[in-house]
């Protein structure tokens, strides 16, 4: 059962969510899809951590085949190559790796090389098995991390977490591909809201079942929760805001391991979540 | 020898523009013959490597030296192996920095900036 | 035009309720939100008149023409993006595909082309006086770089004689960031006294870096931790990084907001503290000889 948390704007929750969901699930698989600023680790602390570096291909020239034809350097939508002074150069970060130029190439004097953008760290941590990507600086684009991500995670039994990344560009689009189900995380403010409203309509476009969390629930309206009403989203449970919950978090430490009352929050948050994911695939297969 | 500079209009009393890789046009001035010759620049469109197709427009267009406010890592990448002399430019038009650069005064460039990247997580 | 950029490496740290409240207190002629993939500025700058709107044309798409198509399955093949799928009809998923044109030069009988596809669209407010620049990427888009670029282009030409742009910056390091790095004059950092800010803040800080613009920190809700506010403190004292200010937790900043208004339009602590920090960083900014 793969549960995607994401929330649109940054900051809500979705660390905080996924981190203690997983830590309360106890036998489950946290995965850190955030490539560029990866925080679950910070909470886990994973031992006996694997690196697997994540590589995509990118164009090497055989200067001798080479003919000045320029063919590829007109095919390259990117233009990642350019030709000077008799020879090609090709840019790494501007590359695509759409393999095109390889095929364009006369001469066959194109062929493809590695180039490392970044890497996959698994460790354990109790009995949660701890996945974090990690997108290297510089690097255009953190998708084939994910997809490499979420291809070895298919078969894994246990129940997933999926920690998306902020915002509803193609990069959290990856990350909810193969959800089960999403947790929208929302907070109770004017951004909050205008942001859940985007991934909102991604889910639906994805045809993903979603449920929302509430999280820094405050006394008096919620912004959120008028949006989730006023939609008719299901509301799965709320976070209130908390001082100490918040001390936790901001110092790394998981809350269902610390304190009594949160375990139970996110243990009932959790069985609440299981009962959705159920019923959804049972009626929606 | 021909001097070529980013240009927000096509007269020789435009700005210099602020982007290399983004500039509408191109002004390659030849010095000996005074002729000024104005180029689309076709890499203002592209939605990433914007200066390293622009680097490769001033190649093709036998530049032996770039006047610009700024230049990327790529471009400069592009424009090294060419021997193509880069010069910072200062406020004012291309005409000016043209008479500037002919009195020796602007300073080379050594600083680039490093690429945008101008696609995104696709 | 002085142009100052805010970012902080982490999301929800207060970049927008920051660059928000500069931006009453400078009565700014020129700002721009280029938090394009979640804009959140146009939400409290209470703007009445409609903005010009332009469509943000981004990479092509691949469009098969199913009558052409001979299912010789080439496209699918070599396509390195999984962007093309069998349905009975050869498709291409417009979320997938990269606009590389692989499948176009493949296709032995012309059945695809790329099509120009609409990634996002730019908006332009300005009413003689101020200009607002922002936009909003589509859904599931890429190419958000080159749209943030767009984004303050559109705010340049439309302000010149402006002399102080602030321009909201988005969360990350990547693209986005990269490109509204481009061309500034200051960085200003949020950063969050939590572990995962801290890491983040040395992300933005290190991509800052590479620009050599000069940047300070201030820390937001710097109440709720002091340990990692203190630690944020050493940290900029290390770096030689000016640190301008401290800004308290309030929740008087969310319903001021709530309501659509900034933080110094009420009387509230952090609103106090913000003040503060908008002086030092003009200070900064506009101080002369600097680097």
């Amino acid at each position: 059962m793969r549960i995607a948390v994401l929330s649109g704007k940054g900051g809500t929750g979705k660390t905080l969510v996924s981190v203690n969901l997983a830590a309360a699930a106890k036998a489950s698989t946290y995965i850190d899809c955030d490539v560029e600023e990866p925080n679950g680790h910070l909470f886990f602390k994973p031992e006996g951590v694997q690196v697997e570096e994540i590589s995509v291909k990118i164009p090497k020239v055989d200067h001798e085949l080479c003919n000045g034809c320029r063919k590829c350097v007109e095919f390259c939508n990117f233009n990642a190559l350019a030709y000077i002074k008799n020879k090609l150069i090709v840019f790494d970060d501007v590359c695509h790796s759409c393999g095109g130029c390889i095929l364009v190439c006369p001469e066959s004097a194109l062929t493809e090389k590695a180039k490392v953008i970044g890497k996959i760290k698994k460790g354990v941590s109790g009995e949660v098995a701890v996945w974090t990507g990690v997108l290297n600086t510089g690097e255009a684009t953190g998708i084939p991390i994910i997809k490499k991500l979420l291809e070895e995670s298919s078969e894994v039994n246990k129940q997933t977490f999926i920690d998306c990344p902020p915002g509803s560009a193609c990069i959290v689009m990856e990350s909810i591909k193969d959800a089960d189900y999403c947790i929208l995380v929302a907070e109770p403010t004017l951004f909050g809201v205008h942001n859940l409203n985007m991934v909102y309509e991604l889910v639906k476009l994805f045809n993903r079942p979603y449920g929302v969390i509430l999280n820094k629930c405050l006394e008096g309206e919620n912004p959120a929760e008028k949006f989730c009403l006023e939609k008719n989203i299901k509301i799965l449970g709320r976070i209130p805001f908390d001082n100490e919950l918040g001390t936790l978090n901001s110092n790394a430490e998981i809350a269902v391991n610390k304190n009594e009352e949160y375990r139970e929050l996110f243990s009932s948050l959790l069985n609440k979540v299981t009962k959705e994911v159920q019923h959804e695939t049972t009626t929606n297969p | 020898m021909k001097i070529a500079i980013p240009v927000d209009e096509k007269t020789l009393e435009s700005n210099v523009c602020v982007s290399f890789g983004r500039t509408p046009y191109f002004l390659i001035y030849d010095v000996e013959t005074k002729e000024s010759i104005f180029i689309d620049n076709s890499a203002a469109a592209s939605t990433g490597g914007a200066g390293i197709k622009a680097a490769q427009i001033i190649v093709d267009n036998k530049a032996d030296v770039l006047l610009t406010p700024r230049l990327g890592e790529n471009a400069a990448e592009v424009l090294k192996p060419a021997e193509i002399k880069i010069y910072k430019t200062i406020t004012g038009s291309a005409k000016d920095n043209i008479d500037a650069f002919i009195d020796g005064k602007l300073p080379l460039l050594d600083e680039f900036h490093a690429g945008f990247h101008g696609h995104g997580g696709n | 035009m002085k142009q100052l950029l805010i970012l902080s490496g982490k999301g929800g740290t207060g970049k927008t309720t920051i660059a928000s409240a500069f931006i009453k207190l400078a009565d700014a002629k020129a700002y721009a939100d280029c938090d394009v993939d979640a804009p959140n500025l146009h939400l409290i700058t209470g703007w009445s008149v409609k903005p010009a709107r332009t469509d943000y044309y981004g990479l092509p798409k691949a469009d098969i023409d199913p009558e052409l198509c001979i299912k010789c399955d080439q496209c699918r093949q070599n396509c390195r993006f999984d962007a093309i799928s069998i349905d009975e009809k050869y498709k291409v998923d417009p979320f997938a595909c990269e606009g590389c044109g692989v499948c176009e030069y493949v296709c032995p009988v012309e059945a695809i082309t790329m099509k120009p596809a609409v990634a996002g669209e730019l908006m332009l407010y300005s009413d003689g006086e101020k200009v607002f620049s922002t936009a909003q990427l589509k859904m599931g888009s890429g190419t958000s770089g080159m749209l943030v670029t767009e984004v303050k282009k559109q705010m340049k030409a439309t302000a010149a004689d402006a002399e102080l742009a602030i321009i909201d910056g988005s969360p990350g390091i990547g693209c986005p960031v990269i490109a509204s790095l481009s061309g500034v004059d200051m960085v200003l950092i949020v950063a969050e006294p939590s572990i995962s800010g801290i890491s983040d803040m040395e992300r933005i800080i290190n991509t800052a870096a590479k620009f050599g613009t000069k940047t300070a920190v201030c820390i937001n809700k710097y109440d709720t931790n002091i340990e990692n506010t203190e630690k944020i403190e050493e940290f900029c004292k290390k770096q030689a990084l000016p640190f301008i200010g401290r800004i308290p937790f309030d929740s008087n900043a969310v319903k001021a907001i709530n309501n659509g208004q900034t933080v110094v339009d009420i009387d509230c602590i952090s609103g106090t503290a913000v003040k503060e920090v908008y002086h030092k960083t003009m200070n900064l900014l506009f101080e002369k000889g600097g680097g």
